[in-house]
């Protein structure tokens, strides 16, 4: 049994078998697979072989051409070796002989020679393992590209493991099957997070290196709630779990009991609690907990995992797809992407490597440079809009400029929706994120320019303090309790009263528990959260008045300090409801 | 042993980069052209001389080493007088690395 502790995003516990997806350091672990798989996995291992043999004959012709014969024939040389009788004759064997997964059974020949040619004294000899860890690479990735094709067919429920996921690799699972997820890497704000969130199972990041110390198949336990992995547990660990998972699932089901009651204060203030969403299938976890509608939702996964851009219709089949399971009297605002370009291929923009990608060319920025890609997403929106309350929120804009060229856009799209007479809402209403520092300073003149702000707390902590949300060495920075935050958030609030606009709150902050007396003493009357969140929120909220929370918000505001604001807020949520506070 | 099929001789690795695995790529790839087997030894190991992954693994060596090749089959007699001078022949010009520098 080893215990490994990391970074809880996404509550719960669960139990369940092992599926590592390593995919920067192709380590794979030993898998045994069954007698009757054994000519199956055979002829994985005859189809990589045959691949990567034919990728490096393409590599040796194109390095001679583009360098001389003498470097291309490196290339002839992997060819040589990833074809040869003696590697296929003893990896077979393994499989064979050892029930060893292609994978492993090709790593363990190759390492082997690897190792054996390590030792020979360096310096020497121009040849070196190196070689032989660049075929190692070249077989695994054939094997592992159809083992990740695989991962949308899962036979059998999973927990995931793995450095790090990846948006598209997340689109390709089939969500089904996987019970949980733990990674090395990641923050509570990744990718990981807000995916295993979205999918309502336990999660843990941050684990550091544990990847290697697994194999497929060994039984886990990832508990969401504390921040712990649990590797090849004993009797006494898996039976407490057992018991902590029912424990965890009748407090869920206490919370149910709240879906239909009102999210209002003690005296009589109403909040409009609304759910965040990336899947139209999601929409039924906001109805189950009582939300007015969906606050944020986010259209990535449509670009993601895809060969192609989406096309018109593909967009208008996903948000009439929530507009539907929504029913009337709900509604949906529709964030248009919000993707870096190293996330996905725009096929009018050549890959530039960015050196900074967070501060470069992506979302709205992105969009305002593929207008195609752009006004396909708002013509769906605004041909849904015919049909339900459906809203548009531009992400990431930084200017007034940006602004008005989004507005721009939009009014286009309209002109020639008319011109087409194409049916659509001509009231739609329009807002913006408010996540970057220098759209909340020039909140005021925003809000004279749209109906609503929502305010991206992931996103404004991340660019007010400089932090990385991921990286682990600076992460300790990264809190939206931070004074800095707190200040532009009252800004954008306080403008947002000025002019009339609606402003909720859409980040991970808005459905922390700890945060949501401060949100409603700051001024704030709408949230938008992950709906696992909703039911915790609302209790909180059902539990203070008006006056205890511009009290705490008051409060917090005279504070210098983030760990100052983060424990002063724990005790107060404490104080309202125990439970919520970890 | 010599059948009067098998031959057998003794060669010098000649190439200042050793014998590696650009030259075993073209040993290799010379002795598939011929029906005859051919097996490579030293320090009394001996591997399949069509192979290149079993070359990799035992006979990476540095100039200067000696290699017992033998073939053994109809075509053993040109098939080994073909690698031998292969071997003998080989230098750097064909590498993609420079010489390595003088042991010291």
């Amino acid at each position: 049994m080893e215990i490994k502790r990391g970074i809880p995003v996404s509550p719960g516990v669960a139990i369940g078998p092992a599926l590592v997806l390593d995919t920067e350091w192709f380590r794979i672990p030993q898998r045994a697979i069954a007698p009757e798989a054994v000519p199956e996995e055979l002829g994985r291992l005859r189809d990589a072989l045959a691949a990567a043999a034919v990728a490096a004959r393409e590599q040796q012709q194109t390095i001679t051409e583009r360098l001389g014969k003498q470097y291309g024939a490196v290339f002839g040389a992997h060819a040589l070796l990833v074809e040869d009788p003696s590697l296929t004759r003893e990896v077979e064997a393994l499989i064979k002989e050892q029930r060893f997964a292609a994978e492993y059974a090709v790593s363990r020949v190759i390492r082997r020679y690897a190792k054996a040619m390590e030792s020979i004294e360096r310096g020497h000899l121009s040849t070196r393992a190196a070689d032989l860890f660049d075929i190692e690479r070249a077989v695994l990735e054939h094997l592992l590209g159809q083992r990740r094709e695989a991962l949308r067919n899962l036979q059998e429920p999973v927990v995931i493991l793995a450095h790090d996921l990846t948006p598209s690799e997340t689109a390709a699972l089939d969500r089904t099957r996987v019970h949980a997820f733990a990674t090395e890497a990641g923050g509570r704000a990744s990718h990981t997070a807000i995916m295993a969130a979205g999918m309502e199972i336990p999660a843990v990041v941050g684990l550091g290196k544990f990847v290697t110390d697994v194999s497929g198949g060994d039984t886990v336990i990832v508990d969401g709630n504390r921040g712990v992995l649990i590797l090849n547990p004993d009797a006494e660990t898996l039976e407490r779990y057992e018991a902590t998972r029912a424990t965890f699932c009748r407090f869920k089901s206490t919370l149910v009991g709240l879906r239909d009651l009102p999210a209002v204060t003690k005296d009589g203030t109403c909040v409009t609690l609304l759910g965040n969403i990336e899947f139209p299938t999601e929409v039924a976890h906001c109805l189950e907990r009582g939300a007015a509608g969906v606050g944020l939702y986010r259209t990535e996964f449509l670009y993601l995992g895809k060969e192609k851009d989406p096309t018109e219709e593909e967009h208008l089949d996903a948000y009439l797809a929530v507009l539907r399971a929504l029913g009337p009297g709900k509604w949906v605002v529709v964030r248009t992407l919000d993707l870096g370009a190293d996330k996905f291929t725009v096929k009018s923009e050549p890959a530039v490597h960015e050196r900074n990608p967070s501060l470069g060319l992506r979302s709205v920025r992105l969009c305002l440079r593929n207008l195609t890609l752009f006004k396909t997403q708002m013509r769906a929106i605004l041909r849904a809009s015919a049909l339900g309350d459906v809203r548009i929120m531009f992400p990431m804009v930084s200017t007034l400029l940006e602004l008005r060229q989004c507005k721009m856009i939009l009014a286009e799209v309209k002109e020639d929706l008319e011109e087409e007479g194409v049916a659509f809402n001509r009231d739609l209403p329009v807002g913006t994120m408010i996540e970057v520092p220098a759209a909340a300073l020039m909140a005021e003149q925003m809000a004279r320019e749209v109906d609503f702000f929502s305010i991206g707390t992931n996103d404004l902590t991340q660019y007010t303090l400089a932090a990385d949300r991921t990286n682990e060495n600076v992460a300790m920075l990264y809190t939206p309790g931070d004074p800095a935050v707190l200040r532009l958030i009252e800004m954008v609030v306080k403008a947002a009263k000025v002019h009339d606009v609606e402003v909720n709150v859409c980040g991970e902050m808005s459905g922390d528990p700890i945060y949501t007396m401060l949100l409603l003493g700051l001024g704030l009357r709408q949230l938008s959260v992950t709906p696992h969140n909703i039911p915790e929120v609302k209790k909180i909220i059902r539990s203070v008045t008006l006056d205890d929370a511009t009290q705490v918000a008051q409060e917090a505001m005279r504070l210098e300090t983030a760990r100052d604001v983060n424990n002063y807020l724990r005790e107060q949520t404490r104080r309202v409801l125990p439970e919520a506070v970890n | 042993m010599e059948t009067p099929n098998t031959f057998q001789q003794t060669v010098r690795v000649t190439n200042p980069n050793g014998f590696h695995l650009r030259p075993m790529k073209d040993f290799v790839e010379l002795a598939r052209r011929y029906q005859c087997s051919v097996k490579v030894s030293r320090h009394g190991r001996s591997v399949d001389g069509k192979s290149i992954f079993e070359l990799m693994g035992s006979m990476l060596v540095p100039q200067g080493s000696e290699l017992q090749v033998e073939a053994s089959g109809p075509d053993a007699r040109e098939a080994l007088a073909a690698l031998v001078d292969l071997v003998e022949k080989s230098t750097t010009a064909d590498d993609p690395e420079p010489p390595l520098p003088p042991k010291g």
